[in-house]
């Protein structure tokens, strides 16, 4: 496949960035997105020229560090899969492909398609954990837990963080990430101890990094790579509210 | 204290509420504007003079100008919240597949203000004295409105905007209260097709028949 790939190009997160259009040659159907873009890193590198940062760590679709935006999608076009993931196969000869960052204020661009998460971070660390005395591991099943719970909660903690529901929000509403954490530690009982304390303290870590509230508008379950619902936000409301 | 009340979440959770009470109110004012639809004015009349006259009724209709005030101003805060949550846009527009009234809330929000406010000036304010007209014929005052073209256009347009809003509006606000079930919810989406079709429906109804009628 010959494929025209226009991609943001930013020096730094102060400078002003742009795209810039390259013509790939070649591209195998057989590749990944990734695997795609390292082709292209390595021409670069070979006519000495910058190559596009972007971010990625596991290449399984677990790790959630990989994410951008292709052609008006989180992650691609390509329903509940993440970048590493995402096949040339989709695409056909003579596509021109738009790369973008994930785009909110509170994911600042750190270069070319590399932002800054660790706003994701800080709200993990205002609640989303137990607080557990450590030791050795209890016993499996020492405390029952109803299955369709267990279920429901370990469907929540597939989140992988990588922010593409923040990415496709039309307004950059961490909500779906927040309510996955919520609930995930909310439907076991090891996490309704603190329950209460940490939908209060999360909600309030998301609006001080700065993302928009949630209008139900489903753009992020709809391009989740994990397929997190709609549902735990629900919950989540019904968490902070029993809170306060 | 500041933090929970004017958290994103709690400002949604008052504004589903408020919205709520808005939704409850529009069958109440359809059932009333009916009564146009007869000939005799007594019934529109005596309704519009109980409505403006019984203590209960009163007392909601300030809680109701209140609850149209709070949707409005946090929506309209939230929206520049929201806007300033992604200062630089994508190149590419969105290609997220999602409910299409969901998208322009806002839009067809403000555009059901405008109405309210020619609503208020033809009705709500002779009530109040504020504007000269008859307050005890109200009927004849509606079907003199309804006579004129540019109305009904207006009129009919705005219906169909809250429609629009209705379609998006009243599940979600469902959503927005943590009350989502897997019985109820699928409920609750058709109630809110029944709500966002029937109720601007009916108001078209009104205005249509009476303008054919002249």
């Amino acid at each position: 496949m010959n494929l025209t790939l226009k991609i943001w190009r930013q020096k730094n997160a102060k400078a002003k960035g742009g795209f810039v259009t390259y013509k790939m040659e070649n591209v195998s159907p057989a590749m990944s997105f990734l695997e795609m873009l390292d082709a292209l890193n390595e021409k670069l590198a070979k006519e000495n020229r910058d190559p596009v940062a972007f971010d990625h760590d596991c290449r399984e679709g677990i790790c959630g560090s990989c994410g951008m935006y292709i052609n008006g999608h989180p992650h691609g076009p390509v329903p509940a899969i993440t970048t590493c993931h995402l096949p040339m196969r989709y695409f056909s000869d003579g596509d021109t492909i738009r790369v973008e960052p994930w785009r909110a204020k509170a994911f600042p661009v750190v270069k070319d398609l590399i932002v800054d998460r660790s706003a994701f971070d800080k709200i993990q660390c205002e609640g989303g954990f137990i607080s557990l005395d450590t030791g050795s591991a209890p016993d499996a099943g020492s405390i029952p837990v109803r299955k369709r719970d267990a279920d429901t909660s370990f469907d929540a903690a597939i989140c992988i963080g990588c922010g593409a529901c923040v990415a496709a929000c039309k307004n950059a509403s961490a909500m779906l990430f927040v309510s996955a954490r919520i609930s995930q530690y909310a439907l076991l009982p090891q996490g309704r101890t603190e329950a209460r304390e940490r939908a209060g303290a999360m909600v309030a870590g998301m609006d001080e990094a700065g993302f928009g509230s949630c209008s139900n508008t489903g753009a992020c379950e709809a391009e989740c790579p994990k397929e997190i619902k709609l549902t735990n936000i629900a919950r989540l409301n019904r968490e902070y509210y029993k809170a306060y | 204290m500041n933090k929970i009340l004017f958290s994103s979440v709690s400002m949604k959770f008052v504004m589903a509420l408020a919205g709520i009470f808005l939704l409850l109110f529009l069958p109440v004012h359809l059932a009333i504007n009916l009564m146009l639809l007869k000939n005799d004015p007594e019934p529109f009349n005596s309704a519009a003079a109980f409505m403006s006259s019984f203590p209960v009724i009163k007392v909601i209709e300030v809680v109701l100008f209140a609850a149209l005030l709070i949707h409005l101003f946090y929506g309209i805060y939230l929206q520049i919240k929201n806007l300033l949550a992604r200062p630089v846009r994508y190149a590419v527009n969105t290609r997220t597949k999602v409910s299409f009234f969901s998208k322009f809330m806002i839009w067809t929000g403000l555009s059901i203000l405008i109405f309210l406010v020619l609503h208020f000036f033809n009705f709500y304010f002779i009530k109040l004295g504020l504007v000269p007209g008859n307050p005890e014929d109200f009927y004849s005052h509606a079907h003199a409105l309804f006579k004129i073209p540019a109305y009904n256009y207006i009129y009919l347009g705005c219906f169909i905007l809250l429609g629009l809003h209705l379609f998006h509006a009243f599940s979600s606000a469902f959503q927005t209260l943590g009350l989502n079930h897997r019985i109820w919810t699928p409920v609750v989406k058709v109630l809110a097709r029944i709500w966002a079709i029937g109720i601007p429906a009916g108001f078209a109804l009104i205005s249509l028949t009476l303008w054919v009628s002249r």
